[in-house]
């Protein structure tokens, strides 16, 4: 039970408004969007203003020995925002400024509770990008994106969330203040630590302002889309794309039961029959694109595609996109729980992953979907399923440990983009094995040593 | 199972949500507050909580579910195809069954229901109204501001009641020579008490397409602000007797200029009344041949276009929510606006973003109506025209509020007062001629 005197010593720091403590508001904190998760409720929710009110919360969680757990708009994947242990839900979505866009050194400067997309509207209007995409762009915060390392759409081309930023500031566990990097190209002064908590699910310590690179938005942009009659063509596409010296921009991948789906939903002029779909977007200068996408369609063609088409302007590339963005919603669509995997492996094995789970779907007698960054290896094995049907819910965990499985066996890893949080905390020393585990542990103990921020993500306690 | 009897009607639409936050791009209400409850995702969670039986419903659960413009926008954004209006309107009626009614609402809510004592009320209003309201000075309509602030703050703009309801001003009946069909308008309270003159630009466009028009004296309000607040009985009675009224007269069709008025006779009617054969099969047959005028214009009529006469307005469109995502009507008021010579339309920015108005809404959560209309008001400000035009009586009080607390010069009308406006200049230019 949080003390009195705690919930008395926020209402002092932040004013009454900013915390929140009725069991009605607090309910709505105690869940994220992910799937089949148990929910927790906080004891309070606090809404900090500014970094010293940051660090002031902390320094009474520290006196009343009760856990923070940091939080943007809830969106992510793996559990990393529910309350576990209860405590203070620190809510960072009035730290919502964008500080400063730097045309000359193309940086950003941004409080944690900016949306991705307000960042990029703003940096668009100097013809720059912020190019890490989640899925979640209209919603997610900035704080929330560095925290989980968001991913996307351009992996392939421009990589993920950690590419970007360049520096950090932070509240640690014991209530000090402090910045790493800045707008430096180069920084090699001490241990990369803004590397260190990017990514580091809030459990190291609470962000409070980030530095982002930006690039020059690019000129224009191409789309293709081939249908293919057998996966291992599909495979072989990719890899030859890149064989020839192409990086796309995007390269996305849906299989037979996707785009099944996805065509009674949309009808956007699949063949039902099709094994995979890949949908390619070139983008740079203008002549550039042009030669690249030419080539994209030769290649295509010679792997065996048994259709490919090209859009010709706006109008046609938002069609050929239709298909993919409709992928989710027309999954999400055929039943009520959507257990949505991000399972990464190297590109080369997108082939063996694919059939992979179409095996495993089998086995378990599931409705398995796969979709997702073919480019960069990232797939979303979506599971169709029903939390209610307590007997498929336990196929579907036994499918979920095999996808891991899988994919560690083929060089991948557990999670391309979602992050570890409560989800996949077990199946971490499959990865890493007992002695990373506990290098893991030591790297966080060192940070936090009494596990106030997030605690239940990602490390476990002894 | 309507939503109006049991929160049971909406688990189906509970479990569609698979909780991924789409809805906090859009809701007006969570770009203001921040806050998870404010979203349709918070109050969805609330609901689920009380059908596992986790919590009960509480007083303060009926002030959450009361942080929804209904404004729909949710529901365009949601990936799984969440009917989020469906949930908010079954979570308020469980609401009042639980924990009754605010008791301001109560009284409001019961006046609607007593038609002569209201209107007596509000022709006493139109009297002594300068007792509460202090005029404003505009050049395009009679405004007023409360004097003192009776908790509803005193930003809001008000027009001024009317010293004649267009009931009591029209005759019950409208004839013309040769009539090509006859019409029953049902007015809604807003035009019949406030904006009286939405209600004669629809007679005169009417009749001027050889259209006998009919408006029943004991048509009564529509009663959406009671169902969305939750007070099904009041709602189940108001809808009953506008049935009856309109049954009464009878009609070829039934046409409505405001979106609540359209929701009501298009879908609510029916759904509040579907435990009883007779009235359902009444609401359904009205259901069938009720239209929003744009609507009715466009495709029903259509409308003359040899007789318009030149208007000369630069004009913006503002969709009002229950009308666009509500009746998918969008294309058709702006068909009618271009069709109209000297009208240049001019597209604003988010034209179907929420104005805050939400009837009731406005009334409870002022401060927060007020900073969504700001939005709207700074994006008809970027247009540089000289007439907003909307196709609902509320949304028109809400952007004129807007409007005249940011010191915005624009006149906003029904976009049926600029097509009656050009059907009198055409009358005029043939004259001259």
């Amino acid at each position: 039970m949080l003390a009195r005197e705690a919930l008395q010593e926020l209402v002092q720091v932040l004013g009454a408004e900013n915390v929140l403590t009725e069991q009605e508001d607090l309910l709505t904190y105690a869940y994220d969007a992910t799937a089949a998760m148990k929910h927790h409720i906080p004891e309070v929710v606090v809404s900090p203003l500014s970094t010293e009110q940051v660090a002031e919360i902390v320094k009474i969680a520290i006196r009343h020995n009760v856990p923070i757990y940091p939080r943007g708009s809830g969106t992510n994947l793996s559990g990393g925002t529910i309350p576990i242990e209860g405590g203070i839900v620190l809510s960072m979505l009035n730290l919502n400024k964008i500080l400063e866009v730097d045309q000359d050194n193309l940086t950003a400067t941004v409080q944690p509770g900016v949306i991705i997309q307000a960042l990029n509207e703003e940096a668009s209007k100097c013809g720059l990008l912020y190019p890490p995409d989640p899925g979640t762009v209209t919603t997610a915060t900035m704080g929330g994106s560095v925290s989980e390392c968001s991913g996307g759409l351009r992996g392939l081309k421009y990589g993920v969330t950690k590419h970007y930023i360049m520096g950090l500031q932070l509240v640690l566990a014991n209530g000090e203040i402090i910045r790493w990097g800045g707008k430096t190209v180069k920084n090699v002064t001490g241990y990369d630590l803004v590397a260190l908590f990017t990514g580091a699910e809030g459990t190291l310590g609470i962000i409070t302002e980030i530095i982002v690179k930006l690039i020059p938005a690019p000129e224009t942009r191409k789309s293709i889309l081939a249908v293919f009659d057998d996966v291992d063509k599909a495979g072989n596409a990719i890899a030859a794309i890149i064989r020839n010296k192409v990086i796309p921009a995007t390269l996305e991948i849906m299989d037979n039961v996707t785009i099944q789906t996805v065509e009674n939903f949309v009808h956007a002029g699949l063949p039902m029959d099709a094994e995979a779909v890949l949908l390619c977007e070139v983008d740079g200068y203008k002549e550039v694109v042009e030669r690249e996408a030419v080539l994209v369609e030769r290649i295509l063609k010679e792997q065996g595609a048994v259709q490919v088409k090209i859009a010709r302007d706006d109008k046609e590339r938002d069609l050929l996109w239709l298909a993919r963005r409709s992928a989710l919603p027309a999954l999400a669509q055929k039943r009520p729980t959507t257990v949505l995997e991000d399972a990464t492996v190297p590109r080369s094995k997108i082939p063996d992953m694919l059939k992979a789970i179409r095996r495993i779907a089998t086995k378990h007698n599931l409705q398995i979907a796969t979709f997702g960054h073919a480019g960069d290896g990232n797939l979303h094995p979506t599971i169709l399923t029903d939390e209610r049907d307590l007997e498929e819910m336990k196929r579907v965990h036994l499918a979920v440990d095999e996808i891991f499985e899988t994919a560690i066996a083929l060089g991948g890893t557990l999670s391309g983009e979602h992050g570890i949080g409560i989800a996949k905390m077990k199946y971490l020393d499959w990865e890493f094995g007992e002695a990373g585990v506990a290098a893991l542990r030591h790297i966080k103990e060192a940070l936090d040593p009494n596990y106030l921020f997030n605690p239940g993500k990602i490390v476990r306690r002894d | 199972m309507s939503v109006y009897n049991s929160l049971d009607s909406i688990t189906e639409e509970l479990h569609k949500c698979m909780k991924c936050g789409n809805c906090m791009a859009v809701c007006p209400i969570y770009k203001e507050t921040r806050q998870e409850v404010g979203v349709a995702r918070g109050k969805i969670s609330l609901v689920e909580y009380i059908l596992s039986g986790e919590i009960e419903m509480t007083k303060g659960m009926g002030d959450r579910f009361s942080l929804c413009t209904t404004c729909m926008a949710c529901n365009t954004n949601c990936p799984c195809g969440v009917r989020f209006d469906k949930i908010i309107l079954a979570a308020r009626a469980e609401s009042v069954r639980k924990k009754g009614l605010h008791p301001v609402k109560k009284i409001a809510f019961t006046a609607l229901k007593m038609q002569r004592a209201f209107d007596f009320g509000m022709k006493a209003g139109s009297v002594f109204q300068a007792v509460a309201l202090k005029n404003i000075p505009n050049r395009h309509s009679k405004l007023a501001r409360m004097r003192v602030d009776i908790g509803i703050g005193k930003e809001k703009v008000f027009p001024m009641l009317s010293k004649k309801t267009l009931r009591s001003e029209l005759p019950e009946v409208i004839t013309v020579k040769n009539p090509k069909m006859r019409v029953g308008f049902f007015t809604g309270c807003m035009i019949n008490y406030f904006y009286t003159d939405i209600g004669r630009a629809i007679v005169e466009v009417l009749t001027e397409n050889d259209i006998e028009v009919v408006i029943p004296k004991f048509q009564a309000c529509c009663g959406i602000p009671a169902s969305v607040n939750g007070d099904v009985t009041s709602a189940r009675a108001l809808a009953k007797r506008n049935l009856r009224a309109f049954e009464r007269v009878g009609a070829d069709a039934l046409v409505v200029a405001c979106s609540s008025g359209g929701t009501a006779w298009k879908h609510v009617f029916g759904e509040l009344l579907e435990n009883n054969p007779e009235l359902k099969a009444l609401a359904d047959k009205w259901a069938k041949k009720s239209y929003d005028i744009s609507e009715f214009l466009i495709h029903q009529v259509p409308f003359k276009k040899e007789s318009l006469g030149r208007v000369a307005r630069k004009v913006t469109y503002h969709d009002p929510c229950h009308l666009n995502r509500g009746q998918g009507i969008s294309k058709e008021p702006r068909q009618i606006l271009k069709s109209i010579p000297g009208v240049e339309l001019i597209e604003m920015k988010e034209a179907g973003r929420c104005c805050g108005m939400a009837g009731s809404f406005s009334l409870v959560h002022p401060d927060l109506s007020v900073q969504i209309s700001e939005y709207k008001t700074a994006d008809i400000a970027q247009t540089l025209t000289d007439t907003v035009a909307t196709g609902c009586p509320a949304c028109r009080l809400q952007l004129q509020s807007g409007l005249e607390n940011s010191r915005v010069d624009e006149e906003v009308l029904h976009t049926i007062q600029i097509l009656a406006e050009s059907y009198r200049a055409g009358t005029k230019e043939r004259k001259n001629s």
